[in-house]
């Protein structure tokens, strides 16, 4: 391994631009004459528009132009779609609602936007906003995803009847109830996994300029993946044609899946750039961002898990209400379905999975991906049923869990997927051992003598990353391929640029793609930049999200590398006079195999773009490759963690005073940047389990709407992690990783409310478990506990 | 935000007098409150007075057997003074718990109290230490300035100049934060000073802080956590939302305020 090759802990790149404010973000993008845009957004969750009056706010101060959803179907914009589609059991396609950029006929959530001002200042735009009047006809709303399907419920959207959007199955239900029916022990539970709002630190922008003498369209946005983003718009909205729009995603400030989707302020802003003729930018505020960005998770769910009599388990089934908000985001369906119920399995041989999933639209903001996306939602229905099966059965949590691992690869699950490599008892065994299990019972003794409840929580999970490959996506109704796309770019001096279809907002591609180059060409790190986000620059990409960036785009980056060095191999078979078969490419030195014979790397890069030494039409100038690399299957990371914490019942308060992480990512890039990503995972799932929760009111209107009341982690609710790795490579990809962007989040929530309910004694609390409901469950257990007395 | 004229006076007097000929005049402290509000477009007030350039309106002093705190005196120069900490923990240790150090390096005492807000620390301090509440016209005693929910007995151009502490022999607040805004989902502070003992509550009130008189008389007879045993707030009338039913910050009142005369005994 050299110094700054894979496996090195370099420091990241990018952080002397982030860490002295010298990042360039949308936000930072200022265009001559350009103006600025505000959304007028509907406070009712679902109201008719009758009709909009903007008379009074076009003749405000510096108005440019107020638009509303008349001037769009004016125009003939396309409606924003979900690309991934569903079949319902009955064989019929999901039901998707026309969801224009602004609402046209009603407004079905409240931040829906169905105006927009363009004026000279943000302050104009803002105070003309005022101005529009909106005549709205308030109807009826429903934003619990339990209720969608009732009879009395508000009916959202007329192609979707009962609010349905699919009612979609996977697995062998006569089988599964079968082993259910024949099974020594059922346990069972009701699960809310709780709704979450995204919130990247830097807020959506989008800034639209139209070029009327070229008629091309820029579009600057906050987005994990811009060809992705000008493949819709051109397509679907049909704003311009591909080849007549960039879009260009500067530094982003995080997404977690959030920037993943296509909305509608960038799409109105592009448009309006070319209504007024000028540059239109927006940038989200906090408030817009609660909503309007896409919030995560949302299920409500039932479970049961059948064991035979040697707590083997036999069965699993689940009834999942997916709750998909009040128009179907980019990738919505494809949530609580393939990124969902595919990974009921766990880490564990379970013969018989059956799984039913209704979406239903609410008016609520939508619902899409979210860090983990689908997978946290599936590793805290298999992980809490394991764990309190465990307690009825009084088996060790971690023994029942060691008894029904996989042990044989490859191993097919009864839900699509084909594991390929792992070894979960070597996790466990070592996450039990950094977290000192065996001394939990004395911990637990100490913290009973200062009044405290202490418990402790395993959470063995498993998630399923680089979606792939694109035929298999395809079959299940991705709309897109799923592959990687990289050019390597040699200079002649010998300086590399990769060209990346991956983005990054935060994972440090940066560092990590420069890191393969660097081992790979024997060149410094310096001297590799990693180019990403610019349509008109990166020949292609699927963006980033679900992990998949090392494990997809850094195999593209290979691939690109391969023809690269095969290439070179070529020129410098020509500078040393020697049979192209012969050269040997090692430690950037070209050398005649069995000779002393060699030249550098730096002269065959010269001489590639020289030409001197060869005929052009033996070898044709110059050092640039590209590859699309499509995968043959997921990466499965999985791993083991163990939360322990301390609850103070006189106030309910849980402290986390251990938390042990074991991940198998498969081939590490950078030790440095993943424990990063395994702190900031956790975090988040902390976040969800203890203090996160978007609450709709039964009209509609989002209660936690700003940080006064939705509650983000902070560094002191979470403790110094205890972080460890084993290794199996991944079978399926050149460099043999297995992705770490989700696994935190994906592993807490379980850990976390396994620890909580063993503290107290009672399965009852729901997330996030805020002091008042741990102590709620408290006096609530003591009450039975009482009664029974 | 909406446009305003920012007016800058450089003494009480001239302040005052902004104060009553401006129409829709609004004082300007720290600003931790009002820019927000005024941010959201939820505030429009015509003009600003900014109370930061009058001297002699901020400071710290020991005067006898009390503490006096100038009005525009910031959290943090309350929480980080040596002559609070020594005579008045308890009320450093408040001022040092409010928000994150952002708020405690602009917001201040005054405004605290001037605004009201039902989960705010220092109407705890204030009325559990039994202060003095001075403003250009006159003195008010705590017990008579909350008169609810972000209201107070302070007349339309009246300014708070400063706060007196009188000195307890022993003081103790025991927040315990609302996880999301960290302002007091409910605070407790007991005190005892000669005969007078009081308990406030600031957090739970649906009229903003309050005294828990059955607590103060338990704690006459003896001073000690053991004697609020089995002492309860009634949950009738308290504040109830998503981060805690009235019935649980009934419960909390009663925790918060053992744990407060405990420390404050021991
Ligand atoms: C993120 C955040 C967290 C916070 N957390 C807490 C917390 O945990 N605990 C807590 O107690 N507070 C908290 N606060 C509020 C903070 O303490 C404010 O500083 C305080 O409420 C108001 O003080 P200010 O100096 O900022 O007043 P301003 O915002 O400037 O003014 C507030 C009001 O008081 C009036 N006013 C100001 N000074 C005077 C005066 N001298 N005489 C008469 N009227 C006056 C103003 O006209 C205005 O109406 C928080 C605030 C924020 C933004």
């Amino acid at each position: 391994m050299s110094a700054t090759g894979i496996g090195a802990t370099v420091r990241r790149k990018e952080d002397q631009r982030f860490i002295t404010g010298k990042g360039h973000y949308t936000a930072d993008v200022n265009r001559a004459g350009q103006t600025h845009a505000c959304f007028v957004r509907s406070p009712h969750a679902h109201a008719r528009i009758k009709g909009i009056d903007a008379t009074a706010a076009s003749k405000m101060p510096g108005v440019v132009a107020v638009l509303t959803g008349a001037d769009l179907a004016v125009d003939k914009l396309g409606n924003l779609i979900c690309g991934w589609m569903i079949h319902s059991k009955d064989g019929s396609a999901m039901k998707m609602a026309p969801h224009p950029a602004l609402a046209q006929t009603k407004a079905c959530h409240v931040g829906d936007p169905v105006a927009v001002v363009i004026a000279e200042t943000l302050a104009q735009a803002k105070d003309a906003a005022e101005k529009v009047q909106v005549d709205y006809e308030v109807l009826p709303a429903v934003a619990d995803p339990a209720q969608a399907q009732s009879a009395g419920a508000a009916q959202i959207h007329e192609v979707a009847p009962k609010n349905t959007i699919y009612q979609w199955q996977l697995g062998d239900k006569g089988k599964t109830d079968a082993a259910f029916q024949s099974a020594a022990h059922v346990t069972k539970l009701d699960i809310v996994n709780n709704r979450l709002v995204p919130n990247a630190i830097e807020p959506r922008a989008a800034i639209g300029e139209y070029d009327s003498g070229t008629g091309h369209f820029t579009l600057w946005n906050t987005t994990q993946n811009p060809h992705v983003a000008r493949l819709v718009i051109a397509a679907f909205i049909g704003m311009a044609p591909e080849h007549k729009l960039r879009v260009i995603a500067p530094d982003v400030g995080g997404g977690f899946g959030s920037k993943i989707f296509i909305y509608p302020e960038e799409v109105v802003a592009l448009w309006a750039s070319k209504r007024v003729g000028r540059p239109v930018k927006w940038v989200a505020e906090r408030v817009e961002s609660f909503l309007s960005d896409a919030h995560g998770r949302d299920h409500v769910t039932h479970a049961e898990m059948a064991f035979d009599r040697d707590g083997k388990v036999v069965g699993l089934r689940a009834r999942t209400i997916a709750n998909l908000g009040a128009y179907m985001s980019t990738f919505s369906s494809s949530v609580p379905t393939y990124l969902y119920a595919t990974l009921l399995s766990g880490q564990y041989n379970i013969p018989n999975i059956y799984c039913e999933v209704d979406a239903v639209y609410t008016n609520t903001v939508p619902v899409d991906a979210y860090r983990g996306a689908g997978r946290p939602e599936a590793t805290f229905v298999v992980e809490r049923l394991v764990e309190v099966a465990a307690r009825e059965l009084s088996i060790d949590p971690a023994e029942l869990r060691k008894r029904n691992f996989i042990h044989q690869f490859p191993h097919q699950t009864p839900v699509i997927l084909a594991y390929d490599a792992g070894d979960y008892n070597a996790s466990l065994k070592k996450a039990l051992e950094l977290a000192d299990y065996k001394g939990f019972a004395k911990r637990k003794r100490e913290s009973a003598r200062d009044g405290k409840l202490r418990g402790i929580g395993l959470s063995a999970y498993i998630e399923a990353c680089g979606l792939a490959p694109s035929q298999a996506a395809g079959s299940l109704g991705a709309g897109v391929g799923l592959w990687e796309s990289a050019e390597v770019r040699v200079n002649p001096t010998g300086s590399v640029e990769v060209l990346t279809g991956s983005h990054s907002h935060g994972q440090g591609h940066e560092t990590t793609f420069a890191q393969l180059v660097s081992e790979r060409l024997g060149i410094a790190i310096d001297n590799v930049s990693i180019v990403h986000g610019d349509t008109d620059i990166v020949q292609f990409g699927m963006g980033t999200y679900g992990s998949r960036s090392g494990a997809v785009g850094m195999s593209a980056i290979v691939k690109a590398l391969d023809k690269v060095e095969a290439k070179a191999k070529k020129v410098a078979s020509h500078l040393l006079e020697a049979a192209e078969g012969d050269i040997v490419f090692k430690d950037g030195k070209f050398t005649v195999a069995g000779t002393d014979r060699s030249v550098p790397w730096g002269d065959v890069a010269l001489n590639a773009y020289t030409a001197h030494k060869f005929s052009g039409q033996e070898l044709e100038p110059g050092l640039k490759e590209t590859s699309f690399y499509d995968p043959t299957n997921f990466t499965f990371p999985a791993g083991c963690h163990v939360c322990e914490v301390e609850i103070d019942p006189d106030t309910g308060e849980t402290e986390i005073v251990n938390w042990t992480a074991v991940d198998d990512f498969g081939v590490l890039v950078n030790p440095m940047i993943v424990e990063g990503q395994v702190h900031g995972g956790i975090t988040q799932g902390v976040g969800q389990a203890l203090l996160e929760r978007a609450i709709y009111d039964k009209d509609g209107q989002l209660v936690t709407g700003s940080f006064m009341d939705y509650c983000m982690p902070r560094a002191h609710d979470v403790p110094s992690f205890k972080v460890g790795v084993t290794v199996t490579k991944c079978p399926s990809n050149p460099l043999g990783i297995k992705g770490c962007g989700e696994a935190g989040a994906i592993a807490a929530p379980a850990a976390v409310i396994n620890a909580i309910t063993d503290a107290i004694g009672s399965e009852q609390i729901a997330m996030p478990a805020t002091p008042q409901a741990v102590w709620t469950a408290i006096q609530r257990g003591n009450a039975t506990r009482k009664a029974a007395e | 935000m909406y446009a305003f004229t920012l007016h800058r006076p450089s003494s009480v007097r001239q302040a005052a007098n902004l104060l009553a000929k401006s129409e829709d005049a609004k004082l300007l402290a720290g600003g931790q409150t009002l820019i927000p509000t005024m941010k959201q477009r939820l505030a429009s007030p015509a003009s600003l007075i900014d109370l930061s350039l009058i001297e002699g309106l901020s400071g710290i002093e020991l005067r006898g057997r009390s503490i006096v705190i100038g009005a525009m005196t910031r959290h943090a120069e309350v929480a980080d003074s040596p002559v609070v900490q020594e005579n008045l923990p308890a009320l450093a240790e408040l001022a040092g718990e409010i928000g994150d150090p952002h708020v405690r390096n602009m917001g201040t005492i005054g405004g605290s109290l001037a605004n009201n807000d039902p989960n705010a620390d220092y109407p705890a301090a204030a009325l559990g230490l039994g202060a003095t509440i001075v403003t250009n016209k006159r003195r008010i005693a705590a017990d008579e300035f909350f008169t609810g929910m972000f209201e107070t007995a302070l007349g339309a151009d009246e300014i708070v100049t400063k706060v007196m502490f009188p000195l307890p022999k022993k003081a103790a607040y025991v927040k315990f934060a609302n996880p999301a805004s960290r302002y007091a989902l409910v605070g407790v502070l007991v005190s005892k000073r000669g005969r007078e003992i009081r308990v406030a509550v600031t957090g739970a009130g649906a009229n903003g802080v309050f005294r828990v008189t059955a607590f103060e008389e338990a704690l006459q007879r003896r001073f000690g956590p053991k004697s609020l045993d089995g002492l309860s707030v009634p949950a009738a009338g308290l504040n109830s939302d998503i981060h805690g039913s009235a019935e649980y910050r009934a419960h909390l009142i009663g925790v918060l305020a053992r744990r407060a005369v405990a420390a404050a005994a021991g």
